[in-house]
């Protein structure tokens, strides 16, 4: 069936080692869209006209535009366009972190429009100030609701990495057709072998933290 | 820019659009029917069926289109099942979107609440009536917002098909692109097909989502 | 009189706490029965047992000379003839109010929709909302949906009504027109079975009032001997917390 493949030489190494790879740009990716969405998403409660237009339009475009069509523009547009020579891996990074602040900055909006207004009044008619009420009251309860969204931007994250190979970063689907492609003679069946083992690989990269994040969301469900 | 390259790709644009859409929409039809059935075995906790549903909705949900459809393309023909790419495209989408659209049609159904039931029961109606007139009903508009989110995914995803050499806009763009160097024109005319296929889906969808809540909740 | 609904050593528990234990109850044609008591006394469960939205382990309830049996097919064929208003009305909000009220009788009955709707009609308008016939749930006030919820049932012609505090989520100045409707029907010589805490409604409507207590029959008797002169220290202490007197 192929699987013997992957027990030659350093192989399944090769393969954990590609994976590693699309992990490592989602977890940059990651990281920038939390803290650039957290800024974005604290600006559009402001209401300033201004930043809702921009911001709009913005959300419209990650809304309705393919990553993989953002990931063509920004690594063969920019070299073409802006004479920029960009890596096939910043490229990728500036791409994924342009469609994760997207997501993020929308779900701090909601997660901040969504505390109720008496929850501010009642704390300070307790006597808190603005600085206690946010310490004690406000920031606690965002924080629950996001954590729990916010993993499973992880694993969105994850999944959309698949896309670099398109673009000629080696990750593990890449591996993957090099090692099909070296043992195209000797194991002619290897498609399936390794595919399969990709299929699985992704699903134990993401399944558990999907399972965090339900864990999570279901526990702080008031 | 140059108009006249513009022009002398549109028909290839238009053509790799048409198959596009094609693909989307047949997966996204596949999609529906999926998520239908397999929501309704979770609702109504079919035995063997749902542990079934449950792992496949799990695989899916938590793995990437590209992979999928590498495994299926490539992977399955060595143990002898050979599809096209056009099919492996639907059934890919199709497989992929109905794991999300079971979540959102089970949800909905769960959403209705159980005193919902319980006053219909009272009413004497029998579980068949119940589920038609009362649960359904409102389980379809509560799932409404979650279906359209899904559909603007899975449209988006169509730009991974080719990557199974189907000849859609993607791999249209990226052929003439590595064939002519009209880079600037070729990416344009990609985002531009995008905006068409997506714009008026995310337009009407989000119209469409205001006019049930209304209908529903009066808000 | 001839009796209608009889209720047999009904027991009930959820994890090892009795909720209901050992019920006996016999309700004639005609008659008005209310059951108070204190919050979690098992006084929701006693009504829902009746129509059979809680099975029935032990004990039996009989309508007429039919067994209630949770199990059985006919489950819905003894629910059309017990009809059941909720605290939270739960009026399906996908349809409008004529359509609340004429979906059960059209679908369970079969009856024809020009007639049903005609009968409809008259019931709104005894309840003052024939105005609202084309509206949507979320139109109405609460006092205004739980009319309508009254009328969904009445148009099944049970025999016998239960109703479940039905002006529990109500603001004060809407319970009124609520407890009205209830009060007419119960002159019409309607069988009811009323789950309340309005204590001043319960004396206006009752023919028997059943104080329930740790899922037990406590004391139960006319309204002028019940409120005036109860026996038990456990309803004078119930009664009692509803006055502010010292």
């Amino acid at each position: 069936m192929g699987f013997e493949v992957l027990l030659k030489g350093n192989n399944a190494l090769r393969l954990l080692g590609g994976l590693g790879v699309a992990m490592y740009i989602s977890m940059i990716s990651v990281v920038i869209s939390i803290t650039l969405g957290i800024i974005l998403g604290m600006l559009m409660t402001l209401k300033n006209p201004v930043i809702n237009a921009v911001s709009r339009v913005y959300l419209e475009i990650v809304r309705i535009m393919p990553q993989m069509v953002l990931l063509f523009i920004v690594y063969f547009g920019a070299t073409k366009i802006l004479g920029l020579n960009l890596s096939a891996e910043v490229s990728a990074v500036i791409v994924f972190s342009f469609w994760g602040t997207a997501e993020m900055s929308d779900l701090v909006r909601g997660a901040l429009t969504g505390i109720p207004a008496i929850q501010y009044e009642s704390s300070m008619a307790l006597g808190m100030n603005r600085l206690q009420t946010y310490i004690h009251v406000i920031i606690p309860q965002i924080v629950r609701r996001l954590i729990p969204l916010s993993i499973n931007l992880i694993t969105r994250m994850i999944k959309t990495t698949s896309l670099v190979m398109m673009i000629g970063i080696v990750e593990v689907l890449k591996v993957g057709q090099q090692i099909i492609e070296a043992n195209r003679k000797s194991s002619p069946n290897a498609a399936f072998g390794i595919f399969a083992t990709i299929f699985i690989l992704y699903f134990l990269a993401c399944y558990p933290i999907s399972c965090l994040s339900k864990y999570l969301e279901k526990k702080w469900e008031n | 820019m140059d108009f006249e390259v513009i022009v002398s790709y549109l028909p290839l644009y238009i053509k790799a659009f048409m198959l596009t859409i094609k693909i989307g929409w047949i997966g996204i039809a596949l999609s529906l029917g999926i998520g239908v059935f397999c929501a309704f075995v979770l609702h109504f906790r079919i035995p063997v069926l749902s542990a079934i549903v449950k792992v496949y909705v799990e695989l899916f949900r938590n793995t990437p289109l590209l992979v999928q459809l590498f495994f299926v393309y490539f992977g399955l023909p060595k143990i002898g099942i050979s599809i096209s790419a056009e099919a492996c495209g639907a059934i890919g989408l199709g497989l992929l979107g109905g794991s999300y659209m079971t979540e959102s049609f089970r949800s909905g159904l769960d959403a209705v609440p159980v005193s919902q039931t319980e006053s219909a029961l009272a009413l004497g109606m029998r579980k068949g009536q119940l589920f038609s007139n009362v649960i359904l009903p409102q389980a379809v508009t509560l799932s409404v917002p979650a279906v359209v989110a899904n559909l603007i995914f899975l449209l988006k995803e169509t730009s991974v098909f080719s990557a199974i050499s189907l000849m859609d806009l993607m791999f249209t763009a990226k052929d003439l692109i590595g064939l002519y160097y009209n880079t600037t024109e070729c990416l344009f005319m990609l985002v531009i097909f995008y905006v068409v296929m997506l714009l008026p889906v995310s337009i009407l969808g989000t119209v469409i989502e205001k006019k049930t809540r209304f209908k529903m909740f009066g808000d | 009189m001839e009796e209608i609904l009889r209720v047999e050593n009904l027991s009930k528990k959820y994890e090892d706490v009795d909720v209901l234990d050992g019920i006996s109850l016999s309700v004639k044609k005609g008659e008005v029965v209310v059951i108070v008591g204190p919050s979690g006394c098992g006084k929701s469960t006693f009504l829902r047992c009746l129509n059979g939205l809680e099975d029935i382990r032990d004990g039996s309830v009989f309508l007429g000379d039919e067994k209630i049996n949770p199990n059985k097919k006919n489950l819905s064929k003894t629910r059309e003839k017990i009809g059941m208003v909720f605290q939270s009305y739960d009026l399906f909000p996908h349809k409008t109010i004529l359509q609340n009220v004429t979906l059960a009788p059209i679908k369970v009955k079969k009856r024809k929709k020009a007639e049903v709707e005609e009968e409809a009609l008259k019931l709104l308008d005894r309840v003052g909302l024939i105005s609202k016939k084309d509206n949507y749930p979320r139109q109405l006030s609460g006092g205004q949906k739980q009319r309508v919820a009254i009328v969904r049932a009445l148009i099944m012609h049970p025999e016998v009504l239960l109703f479940d505090e039905v002006t529990a989520a109500l603001d004060p100045e809407m319970v009124r027109e609520v407890l009205d409707v209830v009060l007419s029907l119960a002159k019409e010589g309607r069988t009811m079975l009323i789950v309340t805490h309005e204590m001043s409604f319960a004396r206006a409507v009752a023919d028997r009032v059943i104080f329930l207590d740790g899922g037990k029959i406590v004391e139960e008797g006319k309204p002028t001997d019940f409120f005036d002169n109860p026996k038990t220290d456990r309803l004078k202490k119930f009664l009692k917390t509803f006055s502010y007197e010292e």
